[in-house]
């Protein structure tokens, strides 16, 4: 496979002559098309003019990138790769492992990445001991969302554990309302999964089961019991969630017609369009059972190699990237928290400066975890089949036994 | 063709007929209509619901938004810039195919040899071929020719996927088309190409307006190969819209998308509006007869 | 057969010349699809015996990727879902689109205005039309949501959100999107029946099912073929459809090959896997494709 792609990058390097980038610009390949994102982006853009490297745009949206990692592909195949790439967790190390990636290790010991970026995050930017991705954001995605107003007047407390949580969505449905807003697609009941996991099993349990791909601990009592749990929570959605995009959930909380969604950080940014304050109009707690634990996905930028040495400009791409500024600005309009512990939080809100703290702690304390929902766990054939195996339990194809059964075999086809 | 009897009978039946043919009608005009509805109100119209009611506050704001400033990308640059790069790929791309096609058809009815049977079936099967399949290797074969990334690769790739049913429509219109005559230019001393351009082009027209609305219809919609094999200069139309739709985070702005859904197709409908009648007579002349 | 090879002795290269040029012309498509087509069916026909997971990868590993592609459900439900899809959507689109052929046919008045309403979802993509279709199926504010709202309020609409059901949504927009275009091959090939056989079949006294039945469908047969050919095409590629309409859910309910083989190639890096189901679809076309062509090319000389 690597040969393949030796193969390629050979002929890249002869095609760069006649290819139409120059060499002092990048082609950056991503996902962020919505407004705030893109306005986001266009911080980096800008910085990068400033020096004189000029930005060509090359937005593919779609399936939360997976539409992007399919012209990434082509692109690369045909050996005309984009300059950068935004790409999520085993998506770099694959390509990485392909020999594709250029080595950042000298713009990251000039700047001291190391020190400032969680290690559980550097393990999906780094391979084989060299940074191939500066990485832009930390998602986490065990959050709740909840509507203070429909809380207070049911008399609910913020929940704090499974039991909790299970009467506070009794008394919310005997309201009449919508105790959990959810969308049906794969992706949003995987994130309902990951939080109930981390929840019902704790950390070992979750790291052995998602990470490890231990068959025992994914065959356990405890994962039935996960998929027990899971059912319990389905019979708190609505009739009409399935295919239900996750912002229109999210505007189900909003309005006032359910009372929790759960969701990652990102879901922040929808509620502060519809001018609500966390805090006042809205609520946002880790989910019961999982105060500790951080759930991450993180957003990074991957360089092209397009010889032997990384691009100056890719060099300066990363660096921007890294830059403290850039951090903060990008991550209070996109909902999530810096890639580095060091930056300061002034300029986040409560949920952001919770979401920061939160972070800091469990990174500190070994509670970081890579979210298994959002690629950050397990590579990509096991996260689907997982998917699979979720979706099918969470719509009634399997009983609880059956879906355990079918995770064990789902990881040993795509192990 | 049938012809009704004059009775009070038939006068009933006719009101039946326009009455199904008026539902019909609603059938395909409905998802249309609640696009442009929904493109001409607020937002704050739309999510608070009623989608096929007629707008209260009129707004043409969604349509200037998709078409100069709506978010595709890092810049807020709207539809407008991508219109061209669909236009500058288009054009060529049904040009050549239809040219082609209509060549292998000439020869495939005209000029038949031992085996051309089963170079028109071979060709034809080429129709059925799962594009998502060719990805990889089209892209490693644009690389070697140089073409990655560029307008002309994309040219290339739809003109080679659209020889199968450009050469099936105009085989089937040109067999119709007698025999005689080109024997008779041929004893007269004609050549191939004369013949070609002098007895055949000037009767084509019909077949192809059928193979002209096939081919732009089909490549102007196409996403995937104008996803794969584009960078960031030629990105065509229907990827700006898809980025337009698919945003994954914000708040979706239903009447823009809808404004640009409805913007990315007008090339489409009125071809189909202006050419339509065309259409029908194109296919009666040959396509269907075999 | 070939009278240019009669018409032209045989003689200096200039002739020869002349009697290759038929083929001259016709060889550049003809290579081009040997490649781009034949090679590439080869080429993914080698790589669903390989190990083959992000890109090409080129170590032999025999029929290991069709074993597990045999134990994956969702290859099972993308299958059975094609045929139900396929059969439904053929006959479907080709029964109302004789029969709007048929109305149409009876002089009417504004024919060309609604043959072009008729006609016109053709000219949009799934990509276009996707979010629309979405909202109509969806019970909360579609039809379901409309026609309760005019007081049926038993009125019950939520096929696409039904596992069993949702594959059927498919089929209505599907039908919705190229009925029209079947009408008008039918409509052409109702204009090219010769009118005076159906006089003479009316003077004697047929009445009109009758004639329609006896005469004229089987007149049509030439523009049944072609609808065939171009139904079952859009039926084996339909994608964009499936993903703008349910992402292949509920679940995996409306997954189809097209879409199980973008997803194991593209998302879910198992390319191996994804030759192997692009494979078992392209034989499956051949096995319904080729026997047609076959007899219809075969007919023809």
């Amino acid at each position: 496979m690597r040969k393949y792609t030796t193969m390629i990058t050979a002929a890249t390097a002869l095609l760069a002559a006649g290819s139409a980038v120059k060499a002092e610009d990048v082609e950056v390949l991503h996902w962020w098309t919505s407004g705030g994102e893109a306005a986001a982006l266009n911080v980096l853009k800008e910085d990068l003019e400033s020096q004189g490297i000029g930005w060509q745009d090359m937005p593919v949206a779609g399936g939360g990138g997976s539409q992007a990692m399919t012209v990434l592909r082509a692109r690369v195949t045909s050996g005309n790769p984009p300059t950068a790439v935004q790409m999520l967790g085993f998506d770099i190390i694959d390509w990485a492992k392909e020999g594709a990636l250029a080595n950042l290790n000298i713009q990251a010991s000039l700047e001291g990445w190391d020190d400032v970026v969680p290690e559980a995050l550097q393990s999906f930017a780094k391979y084989d001991g060299k940074w191939v991705s500066a990485p832009v954001n930390v998602h986490s995605t065990n959050w709740v969302w909840a509507n203070k107003a429909v809380l207070d007047e049911l008399g609910i407390a913020v929940p704090t554990n499974w039991d909790e949580f299970v009467a506070a969505l009794e008394k919310v449905k005997a309201s009449g309302k919508t105790a959990i807003a959810h969308g049906g697609q794969a992706w949003q009941d995987a994130t309902v999964f990951d939080a109930v996991a981390m929840s019902t099993g704790g950390p070992e349990f979750y790291k052995k089961a998602f990470i490890d791909l231990d068959e025992e601990t994914l065959g356990s009592d405890t994962m039935k019991e996960t998929f027990d749990r899971m059912a319990v929570v389905r019979s708190y959605v609505d009739d009409n969630f399935s295919g239900r995009d996750w912002n229109l959930a999210t505007a189900m909380v909003i309005n006032g017609d359910a009372a929790f969604q759960m969701m990652g950080d990102w879901a922040k940014g929808e509620f502060l369009n519809a001018g609500k304050k966390p805090g006042e109009d809205f609520l946002c707690f880790r989910f019961p059972g999982s105060q500790d634990q951080v759930t991450f996905n993180a957003d990074q930028f991957a360089m092209f190699a397009q010889g032997a040495e990384v691009g100056k400009e890719q060099a300066a791409l990363a660096t921007a990237i890294l830059s403290p500024s850039f951090q903060s600005a990008f991550n209070v309009v996109k909902g999530s928290v810096p890639a580095r512990t060091d930056v300061s939080d002034e300029a986040f809100d409560a949920c952001g400066k919770k979401g920061m703290a939160d972070l800091k702690k469990a990174a500190a304390s070994g509670n970081l975890y890579g979210s298994m929902a959002h690629g950050h766990a397990n590579p990509a054939a096991v996260k689907n089949a997982m998917y699979d195996v979720i979706t099918a339990h969470f719509n009634g194809e399997y009983d609880s036994e059956t879906a355990v059964e079918e995770l064990v075999t789902a990881v040993q086809i795509n192990k | 063709m049938v012809t009704a009897s004059n009775s009070r009978a038939s006068s009933f039946g006719r009101i039946v007929l326009y009455a199904v043919l008026g539902l019909f009608c609603i059938y395909y005009l409905l998802p249309l209509y609640v696009m442009l509805v929904n493109s001409l109100k607020p937002l704050s119209e739309i999510t608070a619901g009623g989608m096929m009611s007629l707008p209260r506050d009129w707004t043409f704001a969604p349509w200037l938004s998709a078409w100069s400033s709506a978010q595709v990308g890092v810049e807020a640059t709207g539809l407008r810039p991508y219109f061209l790069n669909s236009i500058v790929m288009v054009v060529p791309a049904v040009a050549l195919s239809t040219l082609v096609g209509a060549l292998n058809g000439y020869v495939l009815t005209k000029w038949t040899f031992r085996g051309s049977t089963i170079v028109f079936g071979l060709l034809l099967f080429g129709c059925f071929i799962p594009f998502q399949m060719v990805l990889i290797p089209m892209a490693r074969m644009l690389g070697l020719m140089g073409l990655a990334g560029s307008v002309a690769g994309l040219v290339f790739v739809h003109f080679v996927y659209g020889i199968g049913f450009s050469t099936l429509y105009f085989r089937n219109y040109y067999a119709a088309f007698p025999t005689e005559l080109v024997r008779a230019a041929q004893i007269d001393g004609a050549g191939f190409f004369r013949i070609f351009l002098r007895i055949l082009l000037p009767s084509s027209g019909p077949i192809a307006v059928v193979c002209i609305i096939w081919q732009f219809t089909n490549i102007w919609n196409d996403f995937l190969f104008g996803a794969s094999f584009s960078d960031f200069s030629s990105q065509p139309m229907t990827v700006a819209l898809n980025n337009l739709v698919q945003s994954s985070t914000g708040v979706k702005e239903y009447n823009v998308h809808f404004a640009g859904a409805i913007m990315a197709a007008l090339p489409t409908l009125f071809v189909y509006i202006v050419a339509g009648r065309y259409f029908v007579r194109g296919l009666m002349a040959g396509s269907v007869k075999g | 057969m070939s009278f240019s090879e009669k018409a032209n002795p045989r003689g200096s290269v200039g002739d020869r010349l002349r009697d290759a040029l038929p083929r001259l012309v016709l060889s550049p498509s003809v290579a081009i699809v040997a490649i781009f087509v034949y090679g590439f069916i080869f080429f993914t026909l080698y790589l669903s015996f390989t190990d083959s997971r992000i890109l090409p990868s080129f170590g032999w590993v025999g029929w290991h990727n069709y074993d597990n592609l045999f134990r994956i459900r969702a290859w099972d439900t993308a299958v059975s879902n094609l045929v139900v899809f396929g059969v439904l959507y053929i006959a479907i689109c080709c029964a109302l689109g004789l029969l709007l052929a048929i109305l149409l046919d009876q002089r009417i008045r504004a024919e060309g205005f609604i043959r072009t309403i008729y006609l016109y979802p053709m000219a949009l993509s799934f990509i276009v039309t996707g979010v629309a279709w979405k909202w109509f199926l969806d019970p909360g504010i579609g039809i379901e949501a409309v026609v309760q709202g005019w007081g049926w309020t038993d009125f019950k609409f939520n096929w696409i959100k039904d596992r069993e059901m949702a594959i059927y949504t498919i089929v209505i927009a599907a039908v919705w999107q190229t009925s029209g275009f079947v009408m008008a091959m039918f409509l052409a090939g109702l204009r090219g029946i010769d009118g005076e056989m159906m006089k003479a079949a009316q003077i004697d006294g047929a009445s009109t099912f009758a004639l329609y039945r006896r005469i004229v469908i089987p007149q049509l047969r030439p523009a049944f073929m072609s609808a065939f050919v171009v139904l079952a095409h859009m039926a084996i590629k339909s994608y964009d459809l499936v993903i703008a309409l349910t992402g292949g859910g509920p679940g995996t309910a409306t997954e189809l090959p097209a879409t199980f083989m973008y997803s194991y190639t593209f998302t879910r890096n198992q390319m191996g896997i994804g030759a192997a189901s692009a494979v078992i679809m392209l034989m499956t076309i051949a096995a319904i494709i080729v026997p047609y062509l076959w007899s219809e090319l075969r007919e023809k000389k």
